[in-house]
């Protein structure tokens, strides 16, 4: 008996392979300009498991067919696919209900729904909270609905770190506050921000809090019940599933007085010239043929997540971080662009009097994929006072060997080009 | 002798034929970036910059005697060597060379990545612009 207890325990235990891993990601097999490709773009986007990769093409193989509206047996196995992948994402981020799970084409798509439903219900004189490390896609929905609107901006700043001043952040807080719209990672600057108070002090308020989680969702578990956020929002494409397909969970009681942000197909309850009546949650936000593909290989995506120790993986992933922004910091005139206590995965940098446009150049053709620029935050650049950065952001298949061979890489380009 | 614009562009296309790694290449082209001081610093004004998405450039051009030249620099040194690669080959040209000029040479070095709008370097502009001050001059 206790040998089989034994042997149940080892089964269920979950084990992090990184070479097992590798195996299951082909593209981390490929070579660029020669070399073996390093991939150190994943913030941009994730590459794909094969578990993926297989599950579209077996959708287009054997199970497409249009979702809740045929009696037929293929409509009805899609329709039964794409209901239990909600049901899937549901279960992995926690949330109470399946129908709190809006399919949507990624973060920037939920955040612009969000903006004009939301938007319906806010006054001239409304305030919306954002901070100043948000990208593009979590300031400029809420500009234009500024614009239209009549409600006003506020943004939350940074210390020289990049981290949150949270005081300032709370000083903005007011009864005007009707919305807190803050990103859990930055994409450019790796801070993972404290969202749990910032959820807490804006409920005082009585604001509705967004979390736009397109960088945090891949790389630690997420709660959404015990963060008590409104809505938490992430894109399948960074989280080892396809592009085009992304979710918002909004919590229902806000959700079911929301107006609809597209009409269309599937949204709708009853239509008539004179008046149509809107369907149910989540439908009422999925006008049109959603992305039925998408979303299965997006919960394929996420049941192999479930197959993986999280735990390990989150601390893995911070080591590696850690490990690559000190060999950086090793070299001269290296200068690191976000030192929070509290951050992962990302590690931004630039090299005083080189562009970084030639050091990515120069990373790419040995086999390097990194990012440079201003990373879709210009506004953040603008507070460093610089033009963009080189970018390295990590996934758990990344390893040791491979931030090594973009130090040497690194330093070669840098001989190059001093 | 005065090359053609086809001989200017072969020359290049020789130049980098000795080169089989990407990295040498590379060298070779920071070298003429570094090596070139390509615009008077109070002529990079506003009205002369091309703003591409990551590195910047700025251009300038003079029409002496039915002939075109440019000068222009960037602040990415690996776009400021190809500006130079640019320049030499379309420089003391006609205008109608400028205007129709099949700049050949950048493919075949295997720069091409370069010239697509994507890269975002302001080279793809650099060389729209090159081609619409040829065309204005024409219409003048």
């Amino acid at each position: 008996m206790g040998f089989l207890i034994f042997v149940a325990a080892m089964i269920a235990k979950k084990t992090f392979n990184i070479e097992a891993i590798r195996e299951d990601f082909p593209i981390l097999h490929t070579s660029v300009n020669g070399r073996p490709l390093v991939y150190f773009d994943n913030g941009a986007t994730s590459q794909k498991p094969k578990q993926v990769i297989e599950a579209i093409d077996n959708y287009y193989e054997s199970e497409n067919s249009n979702v809740h509206r045929g009696v037929h047996h293929l409509s009805q196995l899609a329709t039964n696919k794409y209901e239990d992948a909600r049901r899937t994402i549901q279960q992995y981020i926690n949330a109470e209900h399946s129908e709190e799970i809006i399919f949507t084409k990624g973060t920037t798509d939920g955040l612009n729904m969000l903006a004009f439903s939301i938007g319906q219900t806010l006054e001239v004189g409304d305030e919306i909270i954002i901070t100043e490390m948000e990208h593009h896609s979590n300031i400029v929905p809420w500009q234009m609905l500024c614009e239209r609107s009549g409600c006003k901006l506020r943004v939350a700043p940074i210390n020289s770190k990049g981290e949150l001043k949270l005081d300032a952040f709370c000083s903005l807080l007011s009864d005007r506050t009707k919305v807190v719209s803050v990103t859990h990672i930055s994409n450019t600057l790796g801070t993972i921000n404290p969202i749990e108070e910032i959820i807490e002090a804006s409920h005082r308020y009585g604001a509705v809090v967004i979390i736009d989680g397109a960088q945090s969702i891949q790389h630690m578990k997420i709660d959404v019940q015990t963060l008590d956020c409104d809505f938490y929002l992430f894109s399948g494409h960074k989280v080892f599933g396809p592009t085009g397909i992304g979710i918002v969970y909004g919590k229902k009681k806000i959700m079911e007085v929301l107006t609809p942000y597209q009409g269309g197909g599937d949204m709708i309850e009853t239509v008539s010239f004179e008046k149509t009546t809107y369907n149910v949650l989540p439908y009422r936000f999925e006008a049109g043929t959603p992305n039925i593909a998408g979303a299965i290989a997006l919960s394929r995506a996420i049941e192999y997540l479930n197959t993986l120790p999280l735990d390990e993986i989150e601390k893995y992933e911070k080591e590696l971080q850690e490990y690559a922004q000190n060999e950086l910091c090793k070299i001269d005139d290296v200068r690191i662009i976000g030192k929070a206590s509290n951050k992962t995965s990302v590690v931004s940098f630039i090299v005083d009097g080189i562009h970084p446009f030639d050091i990515g150049t120069l990373l790419d053709k040995q086999g390097i994929a990194v990012r440079t620029g201003h990373h879709c935050t210009q506004p953040l650049m603008k507070i460093y006072g610089i033009p963009g950065t080189i970018r390295i952001s990590l996934a758990f298949y990344n390893t040791k060997e491979e931030v090594d061979i973009l130090i040497n890489a690194l330093k070669r380009s840098l001989q190059m080009l001093r | 002798m005065i090359m053609t614009l086809e001989e200017k562009q072969q020359d290049i296309i020789d130049e980098f034929a000795i080169y089989d790694d990407w990295m040498d290449k590379y060298e070779y082209i920071i070298e003429l970036g570094k090596d070139l001081p390509l615009i008077n610093e109070e002529k990079k004004t506003d009205n002369r910059l091309i703003e591409g998405c990551q590195s910047r450039v700025w251009l300038d051009s003079e029409v002496k005697e039915g002939k075109l030249f440019f000068t222009a620099d960037s602040d990415a040194i690996i776009t400021k060597g190809i500006i130079g690669l640019l320049i030499r080959v379309l420089n003391g040209e006609t205008i109608e060379n400028v205007a129709t000029a099949n700049l050949f040479f950048i493919s075949k070095i295997g720069l091409q990545e370069h010239l697509s709008p994507t890269r975002a370097n302001g080279l793809a502009s650099m060389v729209k612009k090159i081609k619409m001050t040829a065309l204005s001059s024409l219409s003048k």
